[in-house]
């Protein structure tokens, strides 16, 4: 059952290419691979512990001031989070700037707090929040594959083409500017969405 | 047909070959149809006849201004040898964006068990047409495969897209790569000048630029097939007389332009035969699939490209080209001009009956 809850979110029931939910911070954070891993981390873990602490309060908090509530304690977390990037990866916390506090923003934290976590125990609600951000980590790693290995030419910052390739240096090769243009990003999550269902399909 | 069975799995590709090559004897038996001699394979047929004028006079320019650029004052070669040299430059570019685009139509057909369709014929031609004669084979075919795929396949095929797939071509090349399509160096072989466009944004002044009887004629750099006005023309008469793209939309495309000239006190004859202007007026904008359906739309979307070509020009140096930029903008308002068009004409009547009915 637990494991059912966990792995859904990753592929029958991604919160991004199926529920196309946390679109915004997909387009605005995966232009290098480094900062996308971050912020998939971050939300995993917002979800997460925003899920398990909710599940707990879900028989005390009265309904009509729980939005209040989930807002709270969303944004207690995601300030603890901002704060551990500021100590320990300023760099990145730079690079990520805004888009760690919007965090707060983000749908599918809000979403899986009303619609799962409000109704069941700590245990599943923790496993069903983490599921749901590895399953949008996991599209943020992929589109910022490609958009960093096609547009930039390298992959977590090392260099994958090699720079005699160029036609700088009399090579052939060039980066693909529109990779780090957003479009491109939606494009990218739309050709995932699209394997995704033709896979759907295929094994009916 | 009948015969060969054996190869039921690429029924698609043999039937265009066979469709392609006789006239097929099968008749539509179900609905109303309108019989016509003009069927979807001959009206394309006649845009890329249209195009070759454009085409031929390209690969004669490509020539020309290879020599003027690295010639020492030796004097220019003959016409053949000009003609020659453009020939062999530009016929890859040809033979790319139809092999890899036809290829693409042919797989997609195949595996959705559909027909293949005659639109790419045009869109194969339009695109080397629009493209800096010195852009690589391979970037060439990423852009015809992203136009075909993205823009056109996943949105059901000929008559489905939503964007002019020769034009998206050209946009993914100019925003992956600026270097190549900025026409700030467009003749690379030795020699490397703004053309007119880039210089305008620069705020060249009038005088230095090309005559206007140069840049109406086309002896200019510039993408293969745009520079040469009489060449349009040409085409545009053979359009106009065949009634394949719209008169509309031609016109109002030049009266957008002439009223946003009035209103900043631009030149407007050398907007018209400035850049990619006079192509796109004739061979892109009017492009049936992605321009509005209902007569007064075309009006309206006529206007609209050409007032946005001029604005884009004139207040966005970072893009000289604005024909592509606001055509393409255009086509995505295109559902929603024929909507309000039809929801007008909808309330209007409805108003004219009411009082005729008690």
């Amino acid at each position: 059952m637990n494991k059912r809850i966990f792995l859904d979110p990753l592929f029958k029931n991604n919160p991004v290419s199926v529920l196309v939910l946390g679109i915004c911070s997909a387009l605005a954070v995966t232009v290098k691979m480094e900062p996308a891993l971050v912020m998939a981390l971050s939300v995993t873990l917002v979800t997460g512990f925003s899920g398990l602490i909710m599940s707990l309060f879900r028989n005390t908090v009265p309904n009509r001031i729980r939005i209040i509530v989930q807002l709270i304690v969303v944004a207690t977390l995601v300030i603890v989070v901002d704060q551990i990037l500021k100590a320990f990866a300023y760099d990145v916390s730079k690079q990520l700037s805004v888009f760690v506090g919007l965090i707060i923003t983000n749908c599918i934290i809000m979403g899986r707090i009303e619609a799962f976590a409000l109704g069941n125990k700590p245990l599943p609600a923790f496993m069903d929040g983490i599921g749901n951000g590895l399953g949008y980590g996991m599209i943020l790693v992929i589109v910022s594959f490609f958009r960093e290995l096609l547009g930039s030419g390298t992959l977590l910052g090392y260099r994958i083409v090699p720079q005699s390739w160029y036609m700088g240096n009399g090579g052939f090769y060039e980066n693909n500017g529109l990779m780090i243009l957003p479009p491109m990003a939606l494009i990218i999550v739309g050709l995932i969405i699209w394997i995704f269902n033709a896979r759907k399909e295929w094994s009916k | 047909m009948k015969g060969i069975k054996k190869f039921t799995f690429l029924r698609s590709t043999i039937d265009a070959f066979d469709a392609f090559l006789r006239v097929p004897d099968t008749v539509t038996r179900k609905g109303s149809h309108i019989r016509d001699c003009n069927d979807l394979k001959r009206v394309m047929i006649v845009v890329v006849i249209a195009l070759i004028p454009c085409l031929l006079f390209g690969m004669y320019n490509t020539g020309l201004q290879h020599y003027l650029a690295s010639g020492t004052g030796a004097g220019l070669p003959g016409f053949w040898q000009i003609f020659w040299y453009g020939f062999l430059k530009v016929l890859p570019l040809v033979i790319v964006s139809y092999v890899v685009g036809l290829g693409i139509e042919f797989t997609v057909a195949q595996i959705r068990g559909h027909e293949v369709n005659e639109g790419y014929l045009v869109t194969g031609m339009l695109i080397p047409l629009i493209m800096p004669v010195t852009v690589p084979l391979w970037m060439l075919a990423l852009a015809v495969a992203f136009a075909v795929i993205i823009g056109k396949e996943i949105f059901g095929g000929t008559g489905m897209n939503i964007w002019n797939p020769a034009l998206l071509a050209r946009a993914f090349l100019f925003f992956s790569y600026p270097s190549h399509m900025s026409g700030d160096d467009v003749w690379t072989d030795g020699f490397s000048g703004a053309t007119p466009l880039a210089g305008l944004s620069e705020g060249t002044s009038w005088e230095g630029m090309a005559s206007w009887r140069d840049m109406f004629l086309g002896f200019i750099p510039g993408s293969v097939g745009e520079t040469s006005v009489p060449c349009i023309l040409l085409g545009a008469a053979l359009l106009l007389y065949t009634g394949v793209a719209s008169w509309k939309i031609m016109a109002s495309c030049v009266a957008g332009a002439g009223i946003i000239c009035l209103l900043t006190g631009q030149p407007l004859h050398y907007h018209l035969v400035m850049g990619g202007f006079a192509f796109g007026c004739v061979f892109m904008a009017t492009d049936p699939v992605t321009s509005p359906q209902t007569e007064s739309g075309k009006w309206v979307y006529g206007l609209l490209t050409g007032a946005m070509t001029l604005i884009i020009r004139l207040y966005n140096p970072g893009y000289p080209e604005g024909m592509m930029l606001s055509i393409l903008l255009m086509n995505t308002f295109t559902p929603l001009i024929d909507h309000y068009v039809v929801s007008i004409n909808m309330k209007r009547r409805i108003k004219r009956t009411a009082g005729h009915g008690q």
